[in-house]
């Protein structure tokens, strides 16, 4: 299912020009990273993907559906939508019905709502806490918690506002197994980070925005080599981007490997 | 003379029975910058609470030890007078916001109200802390209205302009973008060197080495490892516990077995020393070549 944004706009009530003039297709199972500086309307862009803001100006569309003349409740069975703060997204007692309110609401069977949820748990790894209530987990737990709700509704679209904030390396190492797998599945999924090595090592796409724009988009190791117009949204590249670039290598390079099969080329020549 | 000084400290929550720290010792003298690393659940947040109050005097449980700033037990003080001397920055920005004030600047104004400090000499203040943490822009906007970024700009400027003689600030950069968080370091360097005493629990190590004076590494409530950040940050039992290292760092060591990075030199931590450790290798493979 295909996401189609076309020259988006979005005033907010207090009269901030959020979103100005935003055009973007994201393909069916994509992998995509929105990257740019606080304040650039990433989190107002992706609010619109499931309808929790309508354009001021513009439209989207999620597969041949208008976002204008769907309902919020309706849009949830094709974009499954993790919040920046967790908070506001959880409400139950227990870890396990947070997670199967997505589905019961759905209306999927009870065996099915079974079946998404221990799915939902394994792939987050919270088996262990399904009877904890949320509000009793750390901050960066209850993120995982809110993640696992969405996983659970098994929409085609996913869309994660930060989940790395906060995460330890190995969290980090979590999540992204996390998105490989729901690639493997054909899942869309789009994700918001600050963390831009983690955008480097596991996405192809990297949006970035500044403004209330796009100002690039396209193919990350492209993207992240753009020293310039990132700096304008206050985003450094990647760590062994600017290693790279530093040590002047023919090309832009995103991971430790890349680097060194570069760098030792460099040496020989 | 250590201005914080926490002494066989073990904390464990109220209905716990494993201690969320445990037999902390940590010294930390005026003006010194300390960055405290460690996993999720390590413990970061409670150490945090404990320097600033929170534990004992809002959360309860079985808090043993002697934890002392400025020369005043927290056990003997309450937490009205404490929060004068030690400032917390929140891991969630949303808990700071006090929900009383409806522009950024009154929300950053608020703690220096009732604290005597002259109208005139706020106004200054807080117009200094709001371009520090980079939202002068922000200042008639709502505390509501703001992105997650925006947020933590704002509960960060809200403490620093208490000026507390101790700052504790945990994950104060979490939602912040990249070159936002190198600048926010530099700002509390800054802080340190007028003589503010920082302790600031971070995932970042690249800044951390960069801008720290001593590293804290928690692991499991215990202090784990501690000392200068470029030894504990490329000490190898970090790897093995799980903290995260710097990607300069993790080349290194990927290059060693490849003959890429000299056996002699230390591993690196931040760019620069990243840039320099591969350029020597280069220059002499090509005088040998
Ligand atoms: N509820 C709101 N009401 C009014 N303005 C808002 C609201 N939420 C955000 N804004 C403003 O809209 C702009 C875009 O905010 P948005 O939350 O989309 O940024 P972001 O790119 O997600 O930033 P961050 O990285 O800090 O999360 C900002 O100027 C922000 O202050
Ligand atoms: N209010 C609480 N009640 C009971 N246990 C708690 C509470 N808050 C934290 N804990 C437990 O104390 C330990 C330390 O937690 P803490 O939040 O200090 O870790 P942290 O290093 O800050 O982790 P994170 O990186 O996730 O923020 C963990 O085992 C945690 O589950
Ligand atoms: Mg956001
Ligand atoms: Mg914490």
């Amino acid at each position: 299912m295909n996401i189609q944004i076309e020259n988006l706009s979005f005033r907010y009530p207090n009269g901030v020009l959020a979103l100005r003039g935003v055009s973007l297709e994201i393909a069916p199972g994509e992998q995509v990273a929105i990257i740019g500086q606080n304040g650039a309307g990433k989190t107002t862009l992706v609010k619109h993907l499931n309808g929790l803001l309508l354009p001021t100006e513009g439209r989207v569309r999620i597969g041949d559906w208008d976002t204008r003349h769907y309902s919020v409740a309706k849009l949830a069975r094709r974009v499954g939508y993790v919040f920046q703060n967790p908070d506001e997204q959880l409400f139950t007692k227990t870890v396990a019905d947070e997670i199967a309110f997505g589905p019961r609401n759905l209306g999927y069977s009870g065996e099915r709502i079974q079946e998404l949820v221990e799915d939902a748990l394994q792939l987050t790894q919270l088996q262990a806490m399904r009877t904890t209530n949320p509000y009793d987990l750390s901050p960066t737990w209850r993120k995982m918690v809110a993640i696992a709700s969405i996983l659970a509704m098994d929409t085609p679209i996913l869309v994660f506002d930060e989940p790395t904030t906060g995460q330890d390396a190995a969290s980090v190492a979590h999540l992204a197994m996390i998105i490989a797998e729901l690639k493997r599945r054909g899942k869309t999924v789009v994700t918001i980070t600050h963390d831009i090595d983690f955008c480097a090592e596991n996405f192809a796409r990297v949006i970035v925005m500044g403004g209330g724009q796009v100002l690039l988009d396209g193919h990350t190791r492209t993207v992240l080599g753009q020293t310039e117009i990132l700096a304008q949204t206050y985003v450094d590249p990647p760590q062994i981007t600017r290693l790279g670039l530093r040590l002047g290598l023919a090309e832009v390079v995103c991971t430790p490997q890349e680097f060194l099969d570069a760098f030792e080329k460099q040496c020989a020549a | 003379m250590p201005i914080v000084k926490l002494q066989q400290v073990t904390y464990h929550y109220p209905f716990t029975e494993k201690p969320a720290l445990q037999d902390i010792n940590l010294e930390v003298e005026e003006g010194e910058f300390v960055a405290v690393i460690g996993p999720n659940g390590a413990g970061k947040s409670t150490l945090c609470y404990t320097l600033a109050g929170f534990i004992p005097h809002f959360y309860k449980g079985e808090l043993k030890g002697i934890v002392e700033v400025d020369g005043v037990l927290a056990q003997d003080s309450d937490l009205s007078d404490w929060v004068l001397k030690v400032g917390l920055v929140f891991q969630n920005p949303f808990n700071q916001i006090s929900g009383a004030k409806y522009t950024v600047f009154e929300e950053v104004a608020f703690g220096l109200e009732n604290s005597g400090v002259p109208r005139a000499e706020i106004a200054r203040r807080v117009e200094e802390v709001l371009q520090m943490t980079g939202i002068a822009d922000l200042a008639d906007r709502s505390p509501y209205s703001l992105s997650g970024g925006q947020q933590q700009r704002v509960a960060l400027a809200s403490i620093l302009v208490m000026q507390p003689k101790v700052l504790v600030l945990d994950e104060p950069t979490s939602q912040m973008d990249p070159i936002g968080t190198r600048e926010v370091f530099g700002v509390i360097r800054k802080m340190a060197e007028q003589g503010m005493t920082v302790v600031m629990a971070e995932h970042k190590v690249e800044w951390i080495a960069q801008f720290a004076d001593r590293v804290i590494a928690l692991w499991e409530g215990k202090i784990y490892l501690e000392g200068k950040p470029h030894e504990v940050l490329t000490d190898a039992r970090l790897v093995e516990k799980g903290f995260g290292v710097s990607r300069y760092t993790t080349t290194a060591r990927l290059a060693l077995p490849r003959g890429l990075w000299q056996k002699e030199r230390p591993l690196p931590v931040t760019l620069e020393e990243a840039v320099a450790g591969f350029s020597a290798l280069r220059n002499a493979r090509r005088k040998q070549g």
